[in-house]
């Protein structure tokens, strides 16, 4: 066996990461030891989602590298060594450290540095860049103690960089040299839309402005002097005014380096000397530096194929298309924006009312879409995109592509139009022809394509068209993609809530006979249940109701492995007064129950007999308790820590709003459990984070977050809304709680019912919030009902004949399961195993 | 012993099901008015008998699971794990070797009456599941 050659790569961003990701999954990897240079003090990250850094992203959830995957690979990495020279004569480089290693091949990922225009007091204090980690921190702490901040450049990075100038909570500036925002990217009129969109969000836009001198301020640390004889005074300035390829170590080494930067690569991503590639930001191809991380990733496959003997492929340019969301507003841009192509024709769209601009740019013959340009709803991009890359023909009126449509019909571009060739996902340039094998051999969910094509797991904005891409697919092959509730209704859970709220239908009977068939069964009947609880509220054993519930809430109570039941008492926020412990305690000893503390801060008692519950409810009630509804797909606990009233580093009293919020919400009907939390102080000790709704309590009001979860698939929540005081908080939680119960699926939890849902997060945002579709009212009102109609379920039944019926054992005998067996452990009842069984309850057969 | 009177209609409960010892069996009994309205059944009879025990479950919980039917078949689904089993035949939907007893079952007047000596396709199918 021949010795392995050296592979080294200098540069371990984003598109030198992808490179090694990529040549690891390669057989060629064999062939190679593999080394690596980090100038930075940690491995790749996501540096597009940086400002996500502010949201409360950490640095560790920002990493692209999975845990192990230098050792797993045998890849030598040094981190935070910067290689400094190449020795083309002797393939060695050398890093600052002083480390030296010897090459075969070798491949510059070394990326770009923030441009930092020459102006006099441009190295002043507080004068920072947006690039790596660092960056953001020394932005942290200058944020400190200044008020205001003002961004140099209003392109794609000078306004991520404003956000998290916002984020930050400082006044904000951006200043641009150029008479639009995005210039690049955008015409006149999209720029516009965009500024006004920006400025109603309060960061404050100047364009057309050239900064002449940063000097000494009067009120702030800094003052930009503008050629136009204006002046502004801001604390921090964050220079965005574009990247220069980091070219010097290539160029030192004599390599050819264009005119205005960037080391020349080939198509196959070659460099002057064959044994050196260069790729990413670094690399000047065909006269173009490529400022985005799809054509580096490109370049990053190129290499790796070119190592692996493929000659058929090459880097032969990539489509510069963005869609991104810049703070809150959807901007997107495809190909020649500007209609720049010969004999190109414009159609534009523009709504002042609700701030969208679109365009479209169409070839002479109006048959092919050249480019476009979308602010302010982005939804229409991947299916431009689609109409740009591939070549496919225009429907009649192009028009019609952006103009809303005012019925419900589609006017998207079908999944089945597209070319086997069509790259849905750029991250990874997944091939719809590769989706559609991956399907064929097996893959019918989202998350089996994204294992094992890649595809959706970039940035993420393809999900939508993947999941198309497989129903469509899966259809052709004969699987139903049925959406439908189950065999007895053709419809989806949301349906049926909606023709119960429309036809006011109160009786599960009456929705079969009208919109269903058959007698029903376990996934209908609780399902209907839970609708018409949740938009009724009538007690969930009345007549009508009763033979509907799943066991739990049949009997109020959660059944266990051997038939018996758990009882569970709500304690409210987890505060219990000792005497209501005693009590708590007294019955529990009295029956005999085994009595666990349960995660969300309440009692459990187990081992209650079916004919027991009535008798152990009873006296819990007369004791003061109420039903905690554990046994209902409903609102769970609200945990909360003690808060302000004892903790020395308590805000806010999250105990009272922890009480108020679960008496405000219990007993409520929902498509799965819902559990909150509320901490005292952002030093989360109620993991309010991890629930459906977690509320903490910083200087300036609550802040609230949604759509977490523990359990099998665990799920930080999202941060929602800040800074809320608590009339705007309960209505923000009023309004979230009746949307999930009106649309979500059955056995949704909130999480999946979020991610699930087209345009996420931000839609939500936009419905909950902004208020978009004018439901608020609406969907306060719903909660208002179910909160005047609140009554505990228990109580009302100890205290009716007809409804104890149910909890007798025996319909004619007062005795009771013999096949229920306790043995004590830890002083304590629990279960017998089989083989503790002595006398089995055998089912004779005749 | 053949027909046992049980209790009357009054005590079951609609569309679900209720637990009676009879002859000293956990006995699940579903009364099912609405059978009528449906071509599921070949008798129209609005009771179902069978035994309470569920075997994969382990314990007597069948009377409290919530009925139905799945392609055609009427049903109980059990409260601990969901399986489905025919209220008519006894067998288990998701596992073809396990049934459970299936009881003679009819409402005379107002009684609701139980026979505990097996119905007999059921008796063949667990005969042809133990061998």
């Amino acid at each position: 066996m021949s010795e392995k050659q050296t592979l080294l790569v200098i540069g371990n961003g984003m598109v030198g990461q992808h490179f090694l990701a990529t040549l690891v999954k390669n057989p060629i990897k064999e062939q190679y030891n593999i080394v690596t240079f980090c100038e930075e003090p940690r491995a790749a990250y996501d540096r597009v989602h940086l400002s996500a850094f502010f949201s409360g992203t950490s640095a560790k959830e920002l990493s692209l590298v999975e845990d192990g995957f230098f050792e797993q690979n045998d890849i030598t990495i040094h981190i935070g060594d910067k290689a400094v020279s190449i020795d083309r004569e002797q393939k060695i480089v050398t890093s600052e450290k002083g480390i030296q290693v010897h090459y075969d091949k070798l491949v510059l990922a070394t990326g770009s540095y923030p441009f930092v225009p020459p102006v006099p007091g441009h190295d002043r204090p507080q004068c920072l860049v947006y690039r790596t980690i660092e960056d953001l921190e020394a932005m942290t702490e200058a944020a400190k103690t200044g008020k205001v901040g003002t961004v140099v450049g209003g392109g794609l990075l000078g306004l991520e960089a404003a956000k998290a100038l916002k984020d930050l909570g400082l006044q904000t500036h951006v200043v641009e040299f150029a008479p639009r925002l995005m210039a690049v990217q955008l015409d006149d009129a999209g720029g516009a839309m965009l500024r006004r969109k920006i400025e109603a969000l309060g960061v404050v836009v100047h364009t057309s402005k050239n900064t002449s001198l940063i000097t000494d301020g009067e009120q702030c640390v800094n003052k930009m002097c503008f050629a136009d004889g204006e002046e502004l005074e801001t604390d921090i300035v964050l220079f965005s005014a574009g990247i220069r390829p980091r070219d010097d170590i290539a160029r030192a080494c004599g390599l050819d380096v264009g005119q205005r930067g960037g080391i020349v690569i080939n198509n196959d991503c070659k460099t002057s000397d064959p044994d050196i590639y260069a790729i990413g930001e670094c690399a000047l191809w065909n006269g173009m530096i490529y400022g985005l991380v799809a054509p580096g990733y490109a370049m990053a496959r190129t290499v790796v194929n070119n190592l692996a003997g493929n000659i058929d492929s090459s880097f032969t340019g990539a489509d510069m298309s963005t869609k991104l969301k810049l703070m809150g507003v959807d901007v997107a841009s495809i190909g020649d924006a500007h209609a720049k192509t010969q004999g190109a024709m414009v159609y534009s769209y523009q709504n002042g009312a609700s701030e969208v601009y679109k365009r479209l740019v169409v070839s002479e013959d109006k048959k092919y879409l050249l480019g476009a340009v979308l602010v302010g709803d982005a939804a229409g991009y991947s299916t431009l995109l689609q109409y740009c890359l591939n070549g496919i023909e225009l429907p009649e009126n192009p028009d019609a592509l952006i103009l809303p449509s005012r019925s419900d019909e589609s006017v998207g571009l079908g999944v089945d139009a597209l070319p086997a060739s069509a790259t849905v996902c750029s991250c990874y340039n997944v091939t719809k022809g590769s989706i559609c094998s991956a399907i064929e051999a097996g893959c019918t969910t989202v998350d089996d394509l994204k294992q094992q094509t890649q595809a959706a797991t970039g940035c993420g904005g393809c999900a939508t068209l993947v999941k198309s891409v497989l129903n469509s697919e899966l259809a052709k092959q004969g699987y139903a993609v049925n959406t439908d509730l189950c065999e007895h209704f053709a419809y989806t859970r949301q349906d049926l809530v909606n023709l119960i709220r429309v036809k006011q239908i109160k009786t599960f009977t009456e929705l079969l006979t009208e919109h269903g068939k058959g007698l029903g069964c376990e996934i209908c009947k609780p399902t209907v249940a839970s609708i018409l609880a949740s938009q009724w509220n009538e007690h969930i054993l009345e007549t009508d109701h009763a033979a509907l519930q799943d066991t739990n809430d049949k009997f109020l109570a959660n059944m266990q492995k051997d038939g018996t039941y758990s009882v569970v008492p709500r304690i409210t926020g987890g505060e219990i007064s000792p005497d209501m412990l005693i009590a708590l305690g007294q019955v529990g000893k009295k029956y005999q129950l085994y009595t666990k503390i349960t995660g969300g801060q309440r009692v459990d008692l187990f081992g209650a007999r079916l004919e027991q519950l009535p008798l152990i409810w009873k006296e819990l009630i007369d004791a003061g308790f109420e039903s905690g509804h554990a046994y209902g797909k409903s609102l769970r606990t609200v945990k909360s820590c003690v808060g302000s009233s004892w903790c020395r580093y308590g805000v806010d009293d999250s105990v009272s709003l922890a009480i108020e919020l679960e008496n405000r919400y219990k007993g409520l009907r929902s498509p799965h459990k819902i559990k909150f939390a509320v901490s005292g102080c952002t030093r989360e000790c109620a993991e309010a984070q991890s629930k459906d709704v977690g509320v903490i309590a910083t200087e300036n009001g609550w802040n609230l977050y949604v759509c977490g979860n523990g359990g099998m698939k665990p799920r930080h929540a999202d941060l929602f809304a800040t800074g809320l005081d608590k009339a705007t908080l309960i209505k923000t939680i009023d309004r979230f709680l009746s949307f999930y119960v009106r649309t979500a699926d059955r056995l949704q939890r909130t999480s999946v019912w979020m991610e699930n849902m087209e345009g996420g997060l931000d839609y939500l945002k936009s419905v909950i919030i902004d208020d978009k579709l004018s439901l608020g009212e609406e969907l306060e009102q719903q909660m208002q009902t179910v909160i005047d109609t609140y009554q505990c379920e228990w109580k009302t039944t100890i205290e009716n004949e007809e409804k104890l019926k149910h909890f007798r054992y025996f319909i004619n005998s007062d005795a009771t399961d013999d096949n229920v067996i306790f043995v004590e452990e830890r002083g304590q009842i629990r279960p017998a195993r089989d083989e503790e069984r002595k006398h089995f309850n055998l089912v004779e057969v005749a | 012993m053949q027909w046992q009177n049980v209790c009357s209609v009054a005590d079951l409960a609609e569309n679900s099901g209720v637990c009676a010892l009879v002859n000293g069996l956990q006995v699940a009994i579903f009364y099912i008015p609405d059978i009528r309205s449906t071509n599921l059944s070949l008798f129209s009879n609005p009771v179902y008998a069978i035994n309470n025990y569920d075997p994969i479950g382990k314990a007597n919980v069948l009377s409290r699971g919530i009925v139905g039917d799945i392609n055609g078949q009427l049903i109980v689904s059990s409260p601990l794990y969901k399986q489905h089993f025919n209220l008519e035949t006894g067998r288990c939907l998701e596992n073809e070797t396990v049934a459970v007893p299936v009881y003679a079952c009819r409402i005379d007047e107002d009684r609701v009456q139980v026979d505990t000596r097996l119905v007999a396709p059921l008796r063949q199918l667990i005969k042809q599941g133990t061998e």
